[in-house]
């Protein structure tokens, strides 16, 4: 019987251990890059849809952040904003709040860059999400996907997105996509080889953002 | 192609190949019958005898479980009549000591009221009137021998004092009535209170003898179950059948009360013990902790229905000692009432969580906040409190359908598995049979492809028999 029972408490202490370390792997963590170059800075209001939608469908213990995408990205200074939601419902809430409240201030003030660096954003997203341990994590783009390095910013070499799912929103047509469209075809079909071929797990592009907001954070 | 081709003597000629195959074929079938016959023979003899042998065993299992079951379920049916019959001595015995202990003063009441009765009944008895005092006076006066006015005079005094007599009797006689029938108004209450104490003792008496009927009905049932009555038996049977249908359907009713339960304390649970853990796969923490507490109000209801000796599911409880069942009773009901406190500020808390995200939901969408007018905005909020303390208490009374389910399972269980086990049997019998026939079956199977060398043997046996027969015939004749 003592036999028994010993048994018993190792198999629920075991199975409680187990339970505990598990909990991050049920979370979600986005990283949603915004860009703020050119002409694009005038769509902030759509992000900051995208960013309400985001904090409306993220539970407790998921994690967000929003940074834009700059001249060179590749830096936490150009995070605007970032959390990982508390345990408790309640406390998550307030933190929803405090994020909505920091967002809408950038929105208010945004400044276009003269360069777009969206592989540094690319990399700086899968530092953070890799650092939140979370087990679905995505990165959104809310750009048109033009990469315009400055001088000296090197950014062709093999970057590493394991495990991470990408999505590009809002990605508008360009004046040279119009004239011939397989600028703006290639354009996206080169990201998709890119982003795959550094280990991402799906490539996901959202343009209808009024009726298909879903498979922003939809996995499947 | 090119397989079956392989298999052919002369590829070129197929027909001629196919003949040849088959008439090797043939010839080797043909000697290999009598070992084939008898392959199939014996297959067959040893599938049957396997199956005779498990169904016969079946049968025997069925048999000492039927057995069992029957000893268990009349075990139980006697505990329980006994039970029974133990509840209704103690009402019996309620009844004689809440209402036959006065009796002894009843009946002293009765008697003194009989006593005042007949008392009255005597005094009440008719006083005959004082015998006339002039009698002697009228016999002196017939005795005088000479007439005149003496006589006369004295007939006159006479029929005066007469009168006067008379009068005064009557007014004595008339008081004498009037003083009886006083004492027989006053014995009036007597004999209603004489006649309420009769119809009370009477009325006593009908319970104590329709106590007495239950129990001579009991007894006999009980009677029946120490005689191991087949009749009884299925009446217990039956009873275990219904039993378990009406405890399942409050048990599916409870569960939904129980599942309601849950989704009141569930999400403010995740308030407690965050909600991003994980037991499992799929399996919140918070949604486990909020089934442990229901689970938890459960068995705080069973202790507290086997404290009062409502349901008997641990012994150990029912054997305690008095004084510490009523310890158990107060600590189950003191923690259901904690529980019940819990829940129902969880279910407050639930309602806070909810407007709060809305809240949220609305800002995010930016649209304006909804405008809360009046006290019934509240009542929502005030009918999850009330549920919250009050499902746990309900959910106490689970214990009574369980008990009858796990006491009735037990039975009905029994009877199935022995049903089942019959019919396997029978199915693994008939199986049994059907390869006795079947074995005759596979022998002339086997014989339709050789079935011309069996004609050539036939025809070689009768040529032989026919020549033996003549040659004996010969022989006879010529002997």
């Amino acid at each position: 019987m003592k036999r028994i029972l010993l048994v018993a408490s190792v198999l629920f202490g075991s199975l409680f251990v187990s339970a505990c370390g598990d909990s991050r792997m049920h979370s979600h963590a986005v990283y949603m890059l915004v860009d703020t170059s050119g002409t694009y800075a005038q769509e902030m209001n759509k992000a900051t849809r995208i960013i309400n939608y985001l904090l409306a469908s993220l539970n407790s213990g998921d994690s967000l952040a929003v940074a834009k995408v700059e001249t060179r990205s590749f830096t936490e200074k150009d995070i605007i904003a970032k959390v990982t939601f508390d345990k408790r419902p309640s406390q998550a809430t307030i933190q929803k709040r405090a994020f909505k409240t920091k967002v809408e201030a950038f929105a208010k003030d945004v400044h276009g860059s003269a360069f777009t660096d969206i592989t540094g954003g690319l990399i700086q997203g899968a530092e953070y999400l890799n650092e939140t341990k979370a087990g679905i994590k995505t990165i959104v783009i809310f750009s048109d996907m033009q990469e315009e390095l400055g001088h000296g910013t090197v950014r062709d070499f093999p970057i590493k997105l394991d495990g991470i799912r990408i999505v590009a929103l809002n990605v508008t047509k360009l004046g040279t996509d119009n004239a011939d469209p397989r600028i703006y075809l290639d354009r996206l079909a080169r990201w998709e080889e890119r982003t795959r071929k550094a280990g991402a797990t799906d490539w996901v592009m959202v343009n209808d953002l009024e009726n298909n907001m879903e498979a922003i954070l939809n996995t499947r | 192609m090119s397989d079956w081709h392989s298999w052919l003597f002369w590829p070129d000629s197929v027909a001629l190949s196919v003949l040849a195959l088959g008439t090797l074929a043939m010839l080797f079938l043909y000697a290999a019958r009598t070992p084939m016959h008898g392959v199939i023979h014996s297959l067959c003899h040893l599938v049957t005898q396997s199956t005779r042998f498990f169904s016969r065993w079946l049968f025997l299992s069925a048999e000492n479980l039927r057995l069992r079951n029957q000893s268990v379920l009349l075990t139980h049916g006697e505990e329980g009549a006994a039970l029974i019959i133990e509840r209704e001595f103690e009402r019996v015995a309620d009844v004689i000591r809440k209402d036959l202990h006065e009796f002894p003063a009843l009946q002293r009441k009765l008697m003194e009221e009989v006593t005042r009765i007949e008392e009255d009944y005597r005094k009440s008895g008719e006083v005959p009137p004082p015998p006339p005092e002039w009698v002697g006076a009228l016999e002196s006066v017939s005795k005088l021998k000479s007439g005149g006015d003496i006589p006369r005079k004295l007939l006159e005094d006479i029929s005066k004092s007469i009168q006067k007599i008379h009068d005064k009797t009557l007014v004595e006689y008339r008081r004498a009535y009037e003083e009886r029938h006083k004492i027989l108004k006053a014995a009036q209450p007597a004999w209603r209170s004489v006649d309420k104490l009769a119809s009370e003792m009477e009325k006593k008496m009908l319970t104590l003898q329709g106590n007495a009927k239950q129990i001579d009905g009991h007894m006999k049932t009980y009677e029946g179950m120490r005689a191991k009555d087949s009749k009884t038996e299925h009446a217990l049977n039956t009873s275990a059948f219904v039993q378990l249908a009406i405890s399942g359907l409050v048990m599916v009713i409870a569960m939904g009360g129980a599942f309601i339960n849950y989704k009141l304390i569930a999400l403010p649970m995740s308030e407690m013990v965050g909600a991003s853990d994980y037991i499992t796969g799929n399996l919140k923490t918070s949604d486990v902790a909020a089934l442990v507490i229901i689970l938890m109000e459960a068995s705080m209801g069973l202790f507290l229905l086997e404290s009062l000796r409502i349901t008997q599911l641990f012994p150990r409880i029912a054997s305690m000692d008095d004084r510490m069942r009523h310890r158990l009773m107060l600590a189950s009901l003191i923690f259901l009432i904690i529980l019940a406190g819990i829940e129902s500020s969880l279910a407050l808390m639930r309602d806070m969580l909810i407007t709060d995200k809305a809240a949220l939901m609305r800002d995010l969408a930016s649209v304006a906040p909804v405008v809360e007018d009046g006290w019934f905005t509240r009542i929502p909020m005030a009918g999850q409190m009330i549920m919250g303390f009050v499902l746990p208490f309900a959910l106490a009374f689970v214990a009574i359908p369980l008990e009858s389910t796990v006491h009735s399972l037990r039975t009905v269980i029994g009877v199935l598995l022995v049903q089942s086990m019959r019919g396997l049997a029978f199915v693994i019998r008939f199986v049994g049979v059907i390869f006795t026939r079947i074995a005759k079956v596979l022998e002339l199977v086997y014989d339709i492809p050789i079935v011309i060398p069996i004609m050539i043997e036939n025809w070689v046996k009768a040529l032989r028999g026919g020549s033996s027969g003549k040659a004996q015939a010969g022989n006879g004749s010529k002997s």
